[in-house]
């Protein structure tokens, strides 16, 4: 009962996979843009807010396929990237990672930035008059005291790329073994009739992963918070 | 050692147009709140850009519209003592100290070591302890450490006591002096609190409405009280140097020297010797133009009337020349006219002994 398929397995594998690139290659894209909304100002600062803010107002499907146009094999991007790296992301588990960090992105951002509007300023000045340059401050003072909120910015990004599904199958369909995550595995599932009990399977499995994910980053979190107090 | 500021800056409605040149020790920078000191020292620690002006420490422009300098504020080699001391919530105290350390150790030819640091404002038990739960006296005391240990040519202090009841601004205030006495550090102390300024600083500069009122050696400044009370001093009066001569123990009073005589004050925790610097204020000085005869006052002197200044007001500052030293006292304009007391009639200057303010700490 408790043995996992291969199917299964296969399924956690990719979903985990997918999600840990997604979340960890956005994040210090997430770091820089979130100080960028909460620091500077320059023009067209709303509409850029409003371009990062897209994923979470409208439905997955337009992004999945804004990501199809862009990312596919003709597509501006993924044209270029094919013809410099020789990469395609389209249909791969890469552009799982792709469809899930877009998605999830917005969350991250948001989390960090407020937690960066937070920190009081005048630390930063203080440390520039200790003989700290703009870049040392950054890293020793606001990235640390960022720490909460970047954890935070993590686990809701990571929660919502390993739900990912609308962005995703637009985007890279349902090839198995390459984007079979496990909300596109249950999806194929319930589209064949007798697989219910299959299909309760992965439901149990996503709710153990989901309630293992969130018990280690209120560990990590509870740690960043009592080092950032300074005890 | 040498600071020469001449800078212009709006804000708004209000104006900074500052100039004054003073030399090493400890410098004030006295004046009301909303007068323009914070603003002038962020200047000079290059947290804030002036419209246009130079600064110039020790020889070295840090600022100069003229070229387009503008040191950035982690390359001027200032320290800054913040009114609220600003310490890293995410690290201990020892690594709030040797945060400026390890940024300016090849910089810099003269390194406070951090152990006399740490001696000299008793912060050895503080050291593993977390900044929130500190004191307000001991997180100041931290930041002190902190700036000091960053080896700064100059360090600037922003009313670093206003946040500090009064009992711990006099515990700080003998840290502050043994600061500028053990590492020569020289020191710009913006402040609003005229004693604070009569126990630490040489010279002062007298900050009104963005613009520099009066310059000099504090004995001089703080001896023009029209100056003070524009920046809004209500305890105006004459500052004067004096040497401990003698105490009597039994009476509990000090007998200390000037030029003009010897005043006698009570005056615990004074030894002979001691060169402090009283204060009396104007208001507790009366005068007698014959001298007076079974009066319970200690003090009285013989001198000349040099100046007065009748602001139209029904009480006139009058100064009294007494050996060399000016007394100024506050009498009413009735009074005046009364004793017919002009600039150069001979009258007696009476102070009570327990009126005396003596620079050397707690009331």
């Amino acid at each position: 009962m408790f043995a996992l398929s291969p199917l299964e397995l296969e399924a956690v594998r990719l979903s985990l996979k997918v999600s840990v690139w997604a979340v960890s290659v956005s994040l210090p894209l997430g770091i820089a843009v979130a100080w960028l909304l909460a620091r500077r100002d320059f023009p067209g600062k709303s509409l850029f807010d409003a371009i990062i803010h897209l994923p979470l107002v409208v439905p997955p499907v337009v992004i999945g396929y804004l990501l199809l146009v862009l990312f596919g094999r003709k597509g501006a991007v993924g044209a270029w990237l094919y013809d410099t790296f020789g990469i395609t992301v389209a249909f791969s588990w890469q552009g799982a990672a792709v469809a899930a960090a877009v998605m999830a992105f917005p969350l991250m951002v948001r989390a960090i930035r407020l937690s960066i509007e937070a920190i009081d300023t005048r630390l930063e000045q203080a440390a520039r008059t200790l003989g700290a340059g703009p870049l040392d401050v950054f890293f020793t003072i606001t990235l640390p005291l960022t720490g909460s909120g970047i954890v935070v910015g993590v686990i809701l990004a990571f929660a919502r790329a390993l739900g990912e599904f609308g962005a995703t199958i637009t985007f890279v369909s349902a090839i198995p073994g390459e984007t079979t995550t496990l909300p596109i595995a249950l999806y194929g599932l319930t589209q064949v009739p007798g697989q219910e009990n299959s299909a309760i399977r992965l439901v149990v499995l996503s709710v153990i992963i989901a309630f293992v994910a969130m018990f280690v980053s209120e560990l990590i979190a509870r740690r960043v918070r009592r080092r950032i107090s300074g005890a | 050692m040498s600071i020469t500021v001449d800078i212009r800056k709006s804000l708004g409605a209000f104006t900074i147009d500052i100039w004054f040149e003073c030399n090493a020790g400890v410098i004030a920078l006295f004046g009301r709140s909303g007068a323009g000191k914070t603003s002038i020292i962020q200047m000079l620690a290059g947290l804030v850009s002036p419209d246009n002006g130079r600064i110039v420490i020790d020889g070295d422009p840090v600022y100069d519209s003229s070229t387009n300098l503008d040191t950035p504020p982690n390359k001027r080699g200032i320290g800054y003592v913040f009114q609220d001391a600003r310490l890293f919530p995410h690290m201990n105290v020892r690594r709030n100290l040797e945060y400026g350390t390890r940024r300016n150790s090849e910089t810099s030819e003269r390194n406070p070591v951090f152990d006399e640091v740490v001696d000299v404002l008793a912060l050895a038990p503080l050291l593993t302890r977390a900044p929130q739960g500190l004191s307000g006296g001991e997180r100041q005391r931290v930041a002190i450490g902190r700036a000091l240990l960053s080896a700064p040519k100059l360090l600037l202090m922003d009313e670093p006591l206003a946040s500090l009841d009064a009992e711990r601004k006099w515990e700080i205030l003998p840290f502050i002096e043994s600061i500028h006495r053990e590492f020569a550090t020289p020191i710009i102390y913006v402040s609003h609190s005229s004693d604070e300024i009569l126990q630490i600083a040489d010279e002062m500069v007298l900050i009104v409405n963005g613009g520099v009122a009066a310059a000099g050696p504090v004995e001089e400044v703080m001896n023009r009280p029209n100056l003070l009370r524009a920046a809004g001093d209500s305890n105006v009066g004459s500052v004067i140097p004096v040497v401990v001569d003698r105490c009597d123990d039994e009476y509990g009073i000090a007998a200390l020297s000037f030029p003009g005589g010897e005043f006698q004050v009570t005056a615990p925790a004074l030894l002979p010797g001691d060169r402090v610097r009283i204060r009396v204020r104007a208001r507790d000085v009366s005068l007698a133009t014959k001298r007076p005869q079974d009066v319970s006052l200690l003090n009285v002197f013989e001198g000349t009337v040099v100046e007065i200044s009748n602001t139209g007001q029904p009480q006139a500052d009058v100064s009294v020349n007494v050996g060399g030293a000016t007394v100024w006292s506050q009498i009413t304009r009735k009074s005046l006219d009364d004793l017919a007391i002009r600039p150069g009639s001979t009258v007696y200057a009476m102070i009570k002994a327990v009126a005396i303010d003596r620079p050397a700490g707690s009331p």
